[in-house]
């Protein structure tokens, strides 16, 4: 599903981001990405969805080799993705339903089944009575969960989430938290990017931490032979 | 409705004020186009109308038989740089005289015998108005028998000649000038309605768009703002014309294809301003 083998990645100016990262994640698996601001949590998501391309090493994301893709077939690696971020990115001057069917309308989907696809993950977000509102009319959370049904109505394999619950207030952050582990339920991946290790004490979850730049513990490697850095 | 244009006119509806600007811009950018235009048209004009008087004249010798002269009438007709060929006789030539140059009438009338010659006068194509083609069909009269002498204004011909090519080149470099000012004003703006939407362009490239879905409703939208841009710039030209017209002189406006092809060249400008502004907008993100 997503493989990296000794994934180096340098940027021109900030020195080495990842040094010999290599780890699997499983279809249907859900997996904290954990560190530090800094540690390269954000660099390892940008390299899964071909935002940036490794320096040196392999990044196979279900089916496609980041490094060797050609432009013309990033947009289909990330119809396959549903991405979260902090920030939400949701598009202001559009309501909830818009924004859920921009996603669907840009990978040219069937337009008649549009409103139905759109309801539906609203509805499963729980936000299904605000598809009307905007963006400033709704609360954090509430922006969030529109930005993870963005994120689920093209269906996708893996959901990447980069520090989702980064700006919500503790109510919202159990509330969004439980959403993403409903969705992972359901057989979705999901690889969430955090450093709040409340969260990830909560849930059974595998682990896999990152220390400036190098993977320094993943639960699925470490834990099997007993040595975990992080507890 | 479309995607592409319901996005299109949608950015018209969420940036009202951008839009307008954009299309007030290079409305206006394209108006001082339209003005140099509309002083080249008149210039043209007024040049063309200077032209229709080169003539070239082949006197005839006395005695040339009326039926040669119907002949050679119909030969210099047929040459290619010939619009028409008239033959006034002696007496025509004596009486047009009188008429036009009232100060000699006295001793015009007091002549015992015509001093003046029978002649050809022959006018040629537009296209044809030049030093060039003006000797060339001149020599060729001159091979004709009975001709005695040919005359055509040469230094005026010649001046026409420079005057024209002086408007050309004023005109070529001029206007060249003046649409890359159009196209570099107009480039801007488009640029800057790129830049004002770049977080939502990374928002769809994140939920996977590709670059021809995001990059039309820009190119639809650069060439509709052209579109309104131009339409206003004729109608900004127009006032001028008007005012101009009305106080000042006698003018031309462009004819329906001239002002067909500067909305179009708006049009050109907003979409290809969209392309490459859109285009290096996405090769850096």
């Amino acid at each position: 599903m997503i493989k990296f083998t000794n994934v180096f990645k340098a940027f021109p100016k900030g020195g080495l981001a990842l040094k010999d990262v290599s780890f699997h994640i499983a279809k249907g698996e859900f997996a904290f990405l954990t560190g530090h601001s800094g540690a390269g949590k954000s660099t390892v998501l940008k390299l899964v969805y071909a935002e940036e391309r490794p320096t040196s090493g392999a990044v196979r994301v279900s089916g496609f080799t980041v490094a060797e893709m050609r432009r013309k077939d990033v947009p289909m690696l990330r119809r396959r993705l549903g991405i979260v971020f902090q920030d939400f990115r949701l598009l202001e001057d559009r309501t909830a339903e818009e924004n859920v069917a921009f996603a669907l309308e840009v990978t040219g989907a069937r337009r008649s089944t549009t409103p139905a696809r759109v309801m539906r993950v609203l509805t499963q977000v729980g936000l299904a009575a605000k598809a009307k509102a905007y963006p400033r009319e709704l609360s954090g959370g509430e922006q969030q969960r529109v930005a993870i049904a963005r994120a689920l109505v093209n269906e996708p394999t893996v959901l990447l989430a980069d520090e989702p619950t980064g700006d919500l207030d503790e109510r919202a952050t159990r509330g969004v938290f439980q959403l993403l582990r409903d969705i992972n339920a359901s057989g979705t991946a999901v690889v969430m990017a955090t450093h709040d290790l409340d969260l990830v004490r909560q849930a059974p979850y595998r682990v896999i931490e990152l220390q400036e730049g190098a993977l320094v513990y993943d639960s699925a490697v470490d834990e099997s032979r007993g040595q975990a850095v992080t507890p | 409705m479309n995607l592409v244009i319901r996005e299109a006119l949608l950015a018209f509806r969420r940036a009202p004020l951008l839009s307008s600007l954009s299309v007030t811009t290079i409305a206006f950018s394209l108006f001082v186009v339209g003005l140099f235009g509309l002083v080249a048209v008149n210039l043209q004009r007024a040049l063309r109308e200077v032209a229709e008087r080169v003539e070239i004249v082949a006197y005839l010798l006395p005695g040339t038989p009326i039926e040669t002269i119907t002949l050679a009438e119909k030969d210099i007709e047929a040459f290619p740089e010939v619009q028409a060929a008239t033959y006034v006789s002696e007496d025509s030539a004596l009486a047009r005289a009188r008429a036009e140059l009232v100060e000699f009438r006295d001793v015009l009338q007091e002549l015992e015998r015509n001093p003046l010659p029978a002649s050809v006068e022959v006018k040629l194509k537009p296209a044809y108005r030049d030093v060039q083609h003006v000797n060339e069909v001149a020599e060729r009269l001159q091979g004709f028998g009975f001709v005695d002498d040919v005359r055509f204004g040469r230094d005026w011909v010649e001046h026409l000649d420079r005057l024209r090519q002086i408007a050309a080149a004023v005109g070529l470099v001029v206007g060249a000038a003046f649409a890359v000012v159009a196209i570099i004003i107009i480039g801007t703006t488009i640029r800057m309605a790129v830049l004002q939407r770049s977080r939502e362009i990374a928002i769809m490239r994140l939920v996977g768009a590709t670059d021809g879905f995001i990059r039309r409703p820009f190119l639809l939208q650069g060439a509709i703002k052209g579109m309104l841009g131009g339409l206003a710039a004729i109608g900004l030209s127009y006032g001028a014309y008007a005012l101009i017209n009305r106080w000042l002189i006698h003018a031309a406006f462009f004819s329906t294809e001239q002002a067909v092809a500067i909305v179009g060249f708006g049009m050109l400008i907003g979409f290809f301003g969209s392309a490459a502004s859109v285009g290096r907008h996405l090769r850096r993100v």
